[in-house]
C-alpha cells in the first residue's frame, strides 16, 4: 500500500515537474533570474569582488550576495509559484476531480511541495556552482549547516505559501498578496539594504521575519561561523505556525 | 439486480435543504437519467452516490465490490465526470490519461479510450474545444474501468455537433456494459440515451419511468390537425366522434374550408383515415405530447397541458 502510494506520488510529481518547466515565467523568476543576477552584478558592480574589512576580509559577492540569491529563489517559489498553482488547481476543480479517484487530493499537494523543493535545490546548486566557477565564490564553510538552514528556510517559505493558498479566495488575490508580501520581506532580508547597514531597530525586526532570519542564517552558514540559534528558532517557528494554520484552513474546493 | 439503490436520501447544508427525500434504484447495464431544473438537487444526489458527500440521512447501496462499495473500492468502481472540473492548461491529453490510469488497480487501455473519444494525445488541455474537453472528462471517468459511470451535465454549453459526438460516446460506454448515471436537463438527451429516468423537483423524486412512460403519464395525447376543401358533413363528424380512439373532434368553420382538430389516443391516424378518406385532408399534421411537456408538467405545477411550447430551461 505504501509503495503504491509512493509510486503514485512519483507519477504526479513527474507530471507536475513537466508542467512547471512549461511555464517560462516560473522557470525564469525562480531559477534563471537569481543565477543571472549573481553572475552579472557580481561581475560588473565595482567593489563586489573586493575584500571587505567590515565582512572580516570576505568579498561581498562571497556570502551576503550569494545567500540573497538563494533566498530570492526560495521566496519566489514559496510566495508566488506554489500558492498560485494550488489556488488555480482548487479554482478550476483539478483537486475536486482528483477526489473522485482512489488518490486523495493531498497527493497533489505533496507532489507540488516536492517539486518546489526540487526546483529550489537546482537553483541553489546552480547559484553556488556557477558562482564558484565564474566569481570564485567559495563553497559553504559549513556544508551541513548550510543544508540544514536551506531545508528549514524552504520549509518555512513553502508553509507560508500553503497558508496563502489556504486563505486566498481566488488566484488573482493570491498573486496580488504574494507580490505584496514579497517586496517587504525581501527588503527585510537585506536584498536592497544589507542587514549590517540597517538601523538597529530595523535589524531587530528583521531577525524575527522569516526572510530576515533565513537570509542571515544562509550568510552565516556560507561564510561565517555557522547560523545563530535565534534565526533557526525563528525559521522553525514560522514553519510550524504557518504549516499548522494552513493544514487547518486549507479547502479542497 | 440493482447496482445502485438510493433510499430516502436527504442532504442539508445548515438550514438549506439541497435534497429533501430521494429514492431510486438503477439496474446494472442501464443508462439511468436524473433530470430536474437547476437547483433541484440532481448534482448533490449524484455526489452522494459517488461518495463525495455524506448524506444527512438515508442510505446509498452500491453493489460494486466485496466490501459493499465503501471507501477506496467505491472510487475504483465508480467513475465520475463532474461539472466544472478542468485540468491544468499545459497538460497534454496523453499525460492526463496515463497519469489517471496509474491511480487505479485495473486501468483501462487509455490509448484506446482517447482514440474512442477522438482525442489527440499530444494536444494541450488549453487548446481543446469544449466538446473535446468533455470527451476527455468522460475518458478520465472511464480510465479506471469502472462498473458505474456518473456523468453530470455532460453536454451543457456544447454546440449541436459536439453534443451528438458526446452522445455517441455515451452509447458506446453503455454497449461495453458500464452502468451510466446521467444528470441532465436536456430532454432530447434523455430521449436519445436513457432507459429510465428519475424526475427530481425541489429535492424530491416526482416520477421514475421510461421516457415513453413519462410522456404517457403527461396525457400522451395526440392531435391530428388538417383542413378540408368542403366542410365536413354532420354524419362525418358524428362518425369521427364515435371512434373509440377519438376523445374530441372540433371543426372550426371558415367560408369554404374548416380546420379540423381531432384529439385522441392509440393508433389515431389509422382509425381516422378508415372513416375519412385521406384525400379530403389538406396539410395534415400530427402533434403529440413531448418529453418537454411531460417534464414541465411534472416539475412546474402552474404548467397546464393547454400551452405546448417547449421552453428551454436557462
Amino acid at each position: 500500500m505504501t509503495t503504491a502510494r509512493t509510486r503514485v506520488l512519483v507519477r504526479i510529481a513527474a507530471v507536475e515537474a513537466r508542467l512547471f518547466l512549461r511555464e517560462p515565467a516560473a522557470v525564469f523568476f525562480a531559477v534563471v533570474l537569481p543565477v543571472a543576477l549573481l553572475l552579472t552584478l557580481g561581475a560588473t558592480i565595482p567593489g563586489f569582488r573586493d575584500a571587505d574589512p567590515s565582512l572580516g576580509g570576505q568579498r561581498f559577492v562571497d556570502a551576503p550576495f550569494t545567500s540573497m540569491m538563494v533566498l530570492l529563489s526560495v521566496v519566489t517559489l514559496g510566495l508566488s509559484a506554489l500558492p498560485a498553482v494550488l489556488v488555480t488547481y482548487r479554482e478550476r476543480g483539478v483537486l475536486r476531480r482528483l477526489s473522485t479517484t482512489p488518490v486523495r487530493p493531498g497527493a497533489l499537494l505533496s507532489a507540488q511541495l516536492l517539486i518546489n523543493v526540487g526546483v529550489a535545490v537546482v537553483a541553489t546548486a546552480l547559484t553556488l556552482g556557477l558562482g564558484h566557477l565564474f566569481l570564485g565564490v567559495p563553497p559553504p564553510r559549513s556544508p551541513w549547516a548550510f543544508a540544514g538552514v536551506f531545508v528549514l528556510g524552504s520549509t518555512a517559505m513553502l508553509a507560508i505559501g500553503l497558508l496563502l493558498a489556504a486563505v486566498a479566495p481566488n488566484s488573482k488575490v493570491v498573486q496580488g498578496a504574494g507580490a505584496a508580501l514579497m517586496f517587504p520581506l525581501l527588503f527585510l532580508a537585506g536584498m536592497w539594504l544589507p542587514r549590517p547597514l540597517m538601523p538597529e531597530l530595523l535589524r531587530r525586526i528583521s531577525d524575527f521575519t522569516p526572510t530576515g532570519a533565513f537570509g542571515q542564517a544562509l550568510t552565516d552558514a556560507l561564510g561565517g561561523g555557522g547560523p545563530q540559534a535565534v534565526h533557526l528558532a525563528v525559521l522553525a517557528g514560522w514553519a510550524l505556525a504557518a504549516g499548522l494554520a494552513a493544514a487547518r484552513l486549507f479547502r479542497w474546493q | 439486480m440493482a447496482i445502485i439503490t438510493v433510499d430516502h436520501l436527504r442532504k442539508t447544508y445548515g438550514a438549506r435543504v439541497a435534497v429533501e427525500d430521494v429514492s431510486f434504484s438503477v439496474e446494472e447495464g442501464e443508462v439511468f437519467g436524473i433530470v430536474g431544473r437547476n437547483g433541484a438537487g440532481k448534482t448533490t444526489t449524484v455526489e452522494c452516490v459517488a461518495g463525495l458527500r455524506t448524506p444527512t440521512a438515508g442510505t446509498i447501496d452500491l453493489d460494486v465490490g466485496p466490501d459493499g462499495g465503501a471507501g477506496a473500492d467505491l472510487k475504483e468502481q465508480v467513475g465520475v465526470q463532474l461539472q466544472e472540473c478542468s485540468l491544468p492548461d499545459k497538460i497534454r491529453v496523453g499525460e492526463a490519461l496515463s497519469l489517471y490510469a496509474s491511480f487505479y488497480r485495473r486501468p483501462a487501455d487509455w490509448r484506446a479510450l482517447a482514440a474512442d473519444a477522438g482525442l489527440d494525445l499530444r494536444a494541450s488541455f488549453a487548446t481543446l474545444s469544449g466538446g473535446q474537453r468533455q470527451r476527455l472528462s468522460v475518458a478520465l471517468a472511464l480510465v479506471g474501468s469502472p462498473r458505474v459511470a456518473i456523468l453530470d451535465e455532460l453536454t451543457t454549453g456544447l454546440d449541436p455537433q459536439a453534443r451528438r459526438e458526446t452522445w455517441e460516446l455515451v452509447t458506446r460506454i453503455r454497449d461495453r456494459g458500464v452502468t451510466v448515471l446521467l444528470v441532465t436537463h436536456f430532454m432530447e438527451e434523455v430521449e436519445r440515451l436513457c432507459d429510465r429516468v428519475a424526475v427530481i423537483s425541489r429535492g424530491r423524486v416526482r416520477a421514475v419511468d421510461t421516457p415513453a412512460g413519462l410522456v404517457a403519464r403527461a396525457g400522451g395525447e395526440q392531435r391530428l390537425v388538417f383542413r378540408t376543401e368542403r366542410p365536413l358533413t354532420a354524419e362525418q363528424v358524428t362518425g369521427l366522434r364515435a371512434l373509440p380512439e377519438v376523445t374530441s373532434a372540433t371543426v372550426e368553420g371558415g367560408d369554404d374550408a374548416g380546420e379540423v382538430t381531432i384529439a385522441g389516443t392509440g393508433d389515431l391516424l389509422s382509425a381516422v383515415t378508415a372513416v375519412l378518406p385521406a384525400s379530403l385532408m389538406r396539410g395534415l399534421r400530427m402533434e403529440r405530447t413531448t418529453l418537454d411537456d411531460a417534464f414541465l408538467a411534472l416539475t412546474d405545477p402552474s404548467y397546464g397541458p393547454s400551452h405546448a411550447p417547449s421552453q428551454e430551461e436557462s
